[in-house]
């Protein structure tokens, strides 16, 4: 069998697998136990019943996920830039960033829910700490080790501080900064919901997934907590598929990262 | 020859800060279109002495003009070729030999015409559009070639340009920068640890000693002017190197 048809067949193999034992569990267990297990079938179900809700939800999850994201990627890069700039810069800043990147969202939330008021401010500023860290983390790590050669050719060139800064040290952190935005795209939707949990608001636009797990958590709706879940591991899978693509679109003439081997 | 030098060393030394002597009194005047060769024992101070010209270290005492100018002055008039090429490899083969006019203001027209002419010079006219990465070794050590040409130096450093590329493709890349020297004025300062290849390109060749850096021993080549793959089979040129071989080699005991 070719490696490609096996690419496919293995993955569906498994998923069928999973399939057939979660109904086999489900049913193995004792009938008053088996609402804690909804099947597939009960999951799709509660997609259907609850469709408007949960997509007005994935809208507002997704437009706080973006916000924060976005937010997150022109500070971390702004700030990244600051802090490669001077190792005295890096040396006071560092520590606090490390301090911000070690705090416990979910304590902070109650007093940013103060701040900024609940909902989508919240939502945004909470995603915004959670995909800030590795964007900066790793585009001040890409933008410091520039190749020890290319910066002595353009000490050659007598290239000023800010030439050298376009034309070679951002250029060269651009795979780092990638780095650390698919690192954020993994963490934006779980950041927004993870705000959304905790300092969401049904007031205006309705809430976002988070608010919706609280619901219907709250009101026993099993099936339908399970299809949220599912819905915030594609609006997962979309962001990381969005910044792949984009990963790809900058990196790929020149990165060797893209090499293909058969070339 | 009666033309001023255009490299003036007069009783320079270099040390790093209170280091050892890394050179130690060297005097070395270089004519306008000279090829140079330095060749030595690692540790001998011939990369550090390329420094100094390109003005990317100061010297420690003595004095050193280049074109008439203190080093840093005159660093437009230079142009440096790495033991790596050096590309960047974000850029296109045009883009990267562009760059270096681009930061000092070219105007784009002006790029695109100098970037096709040295480009053509290294054979590599038609791979403008290409990244480094699609290239071989020595087609990128040609662009770094084509690069530093693009700057119309009238001094060009080179630090072991070809030292990682094989015996066929060096002796190749040898005849070309020679034709291309024969058709410019530029001088020339080359670092190497071939002999052969120190021979077939230089008027001059410095054989250095190490600890501290001192020239040893320099050694005119007369062979002709134009020289092509014939004159590596000539006599002149195999008593050059089996001379200057073995003037190496009592260096080098002498160093260890």
């Amino acid at each position: 069998m070719s490696s490609r048809l096996l690419r496919i067949v293995l993955p569906a193999t498994t998923g069928a697998l999973v399939i057939a034992a979660w109904y086999g569990f489900h049913f193995w267990l004792d009938a008053e136990l088996r609402f804690l297990l909804p099947t597939p079938g009960q999951i799709l179900a509660a997609f259907r019943d609850n469709g408007d809700a949960l997509a007005r939800a994935a809208l507002n999850t997704t437009e706080g996920a973006l916000l924060g994201f976005g937010l997150a990627a022109l500070v971390g890069f702004l700030l990244a830039v600051g802090l490669s700039l001077s190792s005295l810069v890096r040396a006071s800043l560092y520590p606090y960033l490390m301090i911000l990147q070690m705090t416990p969202i979910i304590v902070i939330a109650p007093i940013l829910v103060l701040w900024v008021g609940a909902g989508l401010k919240s939502v945004t500023v909470i995603t915004f700490l959670i995909c800030f860290f590795p964007l900066v983390v790793n585009t001040t790590q890409g933008l410091v080790s520039t190749d020890r050669n290319l910066v002595e050719l353009f000490a050659m060139w007598r290239a000023s501080r800010w030439q050298q800064l376009v034309h070679l040290r951002i250029p060269a952190a651009l795979p780092y900064f990638f780095t650390g935005l698919r690192i954020a795209a993994t963490l934006a939707p779980i950041g927004a919901l993870v705000g959304d949990y905790t300092a969401g608001s049904s007031d205006g636009d309705g809430g976002g997934l988070g608010f919706q797990a609280i619901i219907y958590n709250s009101q026993a709706k099993y099936p339908a907590l399970f299809a949220t879940a599912a819905v915030t591991c594609v609006l997962g899978f979309l962001f990381t598929a969005a910044v792949l693509a984009l990963s790809w679109f900058a990196l790929h003439h020149w990165h060797d990262s893209y090499e293909r081997s058969d070339r | 020859m009666s033309a001023s030098p255009i490299v003036e060393f007069r009783e320079v030394t270099k040390r790093f800060g209170d280091g050892p002597l890394v050179l130690d009194r060297i005097n070395l005047a270089a004519r306008p279109g000279e090829f140079i060769s330095l060749i030595g024992p690692s540790g001998c101070g011939k990369s550090t002495l390329l420094r100094l010209v390109a003005g990317l270290s100061p010297i420690s005492s003595g004095a050193l003009t280049v074109g008439g100018l203190t080093p840093d002055a005159a660093a437009a008039e230079l142009a440096f070729v790495f033991q790596e090429p050096t590309l960047l490899p974000w850029l296109t083969v045009a883009r990267n030999v562009e760059l270096a006019p681009r930061l000092r203001g070219s105007s784009a027209a002006a790029r695109a015409a100098t970037s096709q002419r040295v480009l053509d010079l290294v054979r590599l006219g038609d791979r403008a559009g290409a990244y480094p990465r699609q290239l071989s070794g020595g087609q990128k050590m040609r662009v770094s070639i084509a690069r530093a040409l693009a700057l119309a130096p009238k001094i060009l450093l080179l630090d072991e340009p070809f030292g990682a590329l094989d015996e066929m493709t060096r002796e190749h890349l040898n005849e070309e920068l020679l034709a291309i020297h024969a058709s410019a004025a530029w001088t020339a300062f080359f670092v190497t640890h071939s002999v052969a290849e120190a021979v077939f390109l230089s008027n001059r060749i410095l054989v250095m000693s190490a600890n501290p850096g001192r020239i040893h021993t320099e050694i005119r080549v007369d062979l002709p002017a134009a020289r092509t793959a014939e004159t590596r089979l000539s006599r002149a040129y195999h008593d050059l190197v089996a001379d200057v071989s073995r003037l190496l080699r009592s260096v080098e005991i002498a160093a260890a």
